[in-house]
């Protein structure tokens, strides 16, 4: 019977969303948001109609309404962990490492000797399980917000590096050759060709870098926290088989986690306004 | 070959800086202990120590500053210290012994690869559904993308009880977390090349009269092989960090995650570290296989550009 229903749910919104995606305004802005809701809700339909019907343990997977309850029920809870993980570990992390990878960056870029070494080894550092450098900075730094900006700052510090060093590359002889018969220096060339430039490039970089800095300020919780944060809440509410909570919690490392890069491309469209990808 | 030197000394210099850091950074631990052994410190009291900073205690005790490269239980191990604990885990310790890394690396290593090849597996599935259903790009692509913006790591500990608590245990559910970790980025990116074939190749083989069988096995899967190897490049590592996570919150025996743990809670840094690097090498190891069969792979069929 339950499996009957969750069935007819999919099969209705399969239906559905085989009608909206083959009709002529399919490629419409709101029917592209509109499809994947309507598919999203499918799964959650079928989830809450398998959970209640066939009495599944909350241990196990707790029911959406149980989850939408709960995050509900914990604002309060859920807003402090965010601060504390988000803002204070992840973001200042996010910044200490995209401005040191920056700096390192620029002052690389003036040896080319230096810019040939840099981008193989930050490139294969960037591929490197660095999130597992938790307890060593939670050992040095204690186990508040400070050491998981560390970690975030060192798993961010690659990706946007490489990034940098490639895009400072990214100018033509002929670019560079009018900006010298400008009379241009090596400040005027970096500010005014090289680092516009660079932009594309180092927007990849730093949205590569915004999911990083999340689950190094997660993950690194789960070597040692103060009794707050997501990654603290997150392991020892599965600890007491609280799943509902850790749904909650899950629940905004999503929408903080999509938030981060939507602002960090909306940034990259406002800078980066004149190139190809971005031209409407 | 030609950029071997730059690479060389750039890791030359950040092991440099490393060794110059030890000092530093144990300065404190190896006073203490020199004083217990009844070497005359100065500043003299352990507390009044505390107000200054490693590098001053070492300028004032030059003394102490070979043994903080030998400290059991460095702040900072010192490079050579790594390699030695590495050396011994791996090649001086029997595979079968708790001890030993091999034996480690390969419960994460295997639990990694049986997910890397699900997720794999899955994810061209899809990618193949994708194009091929306009009800499906639809409607589970924008699901797709956005997951990539999602710590979805976070989920590791919950898989594992979740699991558990139906009685599946050991390597299964750390797999898990290695597929879905490498799933995503091998739909996105086989995705992206089941479409690179421009619509004048597809006009070609139009007039050919050839079926969309044919299509796809003749141009839409060889034209997407490349695209398949860089998904495949990121997926393992992600798979790799998802074993290494989903052995921490439970508290796991075995495995480079539960090393960690280990040296973490047992004050045993070397422990830690060397769990660390040999991770690490893991991970470049896989990559580099990765890369190797791409290079053959894409010269064989013709499009071995670098």
């Amino acid at each position: 019977m339950a499996y009957a229903l969750a069935i007819s749910v999919w099969i209705a919104g399969w239906w559905l969303n085989a009608r909206l995606s083959h009709s002529a305004a399919s490629d419409t802005r709101a029917y592209s948001l509109l499809i994947p809701a309507i598919f999203g809700m499918t799964i959650i339909i079928m989830w809450e109609i398998l959970v209640q019907m066939l009495d599944i343990s909350a241990v196990i997977l707790p029911a959406p309404s149980a989850i939408a309850a709960r995050f509900a029920d914990s604002l309060h809870l859920l807003w402090a962990d965010f601060v504390q993980t988000i803002l204070k570990g992840a973001m200042t992390g996010y910044l200490i490492g995209a401005l040191a990878a920056f700096a390192v960056a620029i002052l690389a870029d003036r040896s080319s000797f230096l810019t040939k070494g840099i981008l193989p080894v930050g490139a294969f550092m960037a591929a490197l399980p660095i999130v597992g450098t938790a307890p060593i900075f939670v050992k040095w730094l204690g186990s508040d917000w400070q050491s998981k900006a560390a970690v975030v700052g060192v798993m961010v510090f690659f990706p946007i590096l490489v990034n940098t060093v490639a895009g400072l590359k990214d100018n033509s002889a002929m670019q560079r050759d009018l900006m010298r018969t400008y009379g241009a220096g090596y400040w005027p060339m970096l500010f005014k060709l090289r680092l516009p430039a660079a932009m594309p490039f180092i927007f990849n970089g730093l949205k590569i870098s915004t999911t990083l800095a999340l689950i190094g300020a997660i993950v690194a919780e789960f070597f040692g926290s103060p009794t707050v944060g997501m990654g603290f809440r997150i392991s020892t509410s599965v600890g007491q088989l609280a799943l509902d909570l850790v749904w909650a919690e899950i629940i905004v490392a999503a929408i903080a986690g999509s938030t981060f890069y939507g602002a960090m491309a909306w940034l990259e469209k406002r800078v980066t306004f004149w190139h190809p990808s971005q031209r409407q | 070959m030609k950029s071997l030197v730059p690479i060389l000394t750039v890791l030359a210099a950040i092991i440099a800086l490393w060794a110059v850091a030890v000092i530093p950074m144990n300065a404190h631990i190896t006073a203490d202990l020199a004083q217990r052994q009844g070497m005359v410190i100065s500043p003299e009291a352990p507390r009044d120590r505390q107000a200054y900073s490693g590098t001053s205690i070492a300028f004032k005790n030059p003394g102490i500053i070979p043994m903080t490269f030998v400290q059991k239980r460095p702040l900072l191990p010192s490079p050579h210290q790594v390699v030695g604990e590495l050396w011994k885990t791996v090649f001086g310790t029997r595979i079968t012994s708790k001890k030993s890394l091999v034996y480690h690396g390969w419960v994460t290593l295997s639990a990694t690869l049986l997910g890397f090849v699900i997720g794999t597996a899955g994810g061209i599935l899809l990618a193949v559904g994708i194009v091929y259903s306009r009800t499906m790009d639809k409607s589970v692509m924008p699901w797709a993308i956005t997951s990539q913006t999602i710590p979805i790591l976070a989920l590791a500990p919950m898989i594992i009880v979740m699991l558990g608590s139906i009685g599946i245990q050991g390597l299964l559910p750390k797999s898990v977390i290695s597929a879905y970790l490498s799933f995503f980025p091998v739909v996105v990116g086989m995705v992206k090349g089941l479409r690179s074939p421009d619509s004048m190749q597809l006009d070609l083989l139009r007039t050919y009269s050839a079926s969309s069988n044919q299509g796809f096995w003749k141009l839409r899967l060889p034209a997407s092989v490349p695209y398949l190897f860089a998904s495949l490049k990121i997926g393992i590592s992600a798979s790799l960090v998802g074993a290494i996570v989903g052995e921490l919150p439970t508290g796991a025996r075995a495995g480079f995650g539960a090393r960690m743990l280990v040296g973490d809670q047992y004050g045993q840094p070397l422990v830690t570290w060397a769990a660390l690097f040999a991770a690490a090498m893991t991970a470049a190891a896989l990559v580099a296989i990765l890369s190797l069969i791409e290079r053959q792979t894409l010269q064989r069929m013709g499009m071995g550009a670098a």
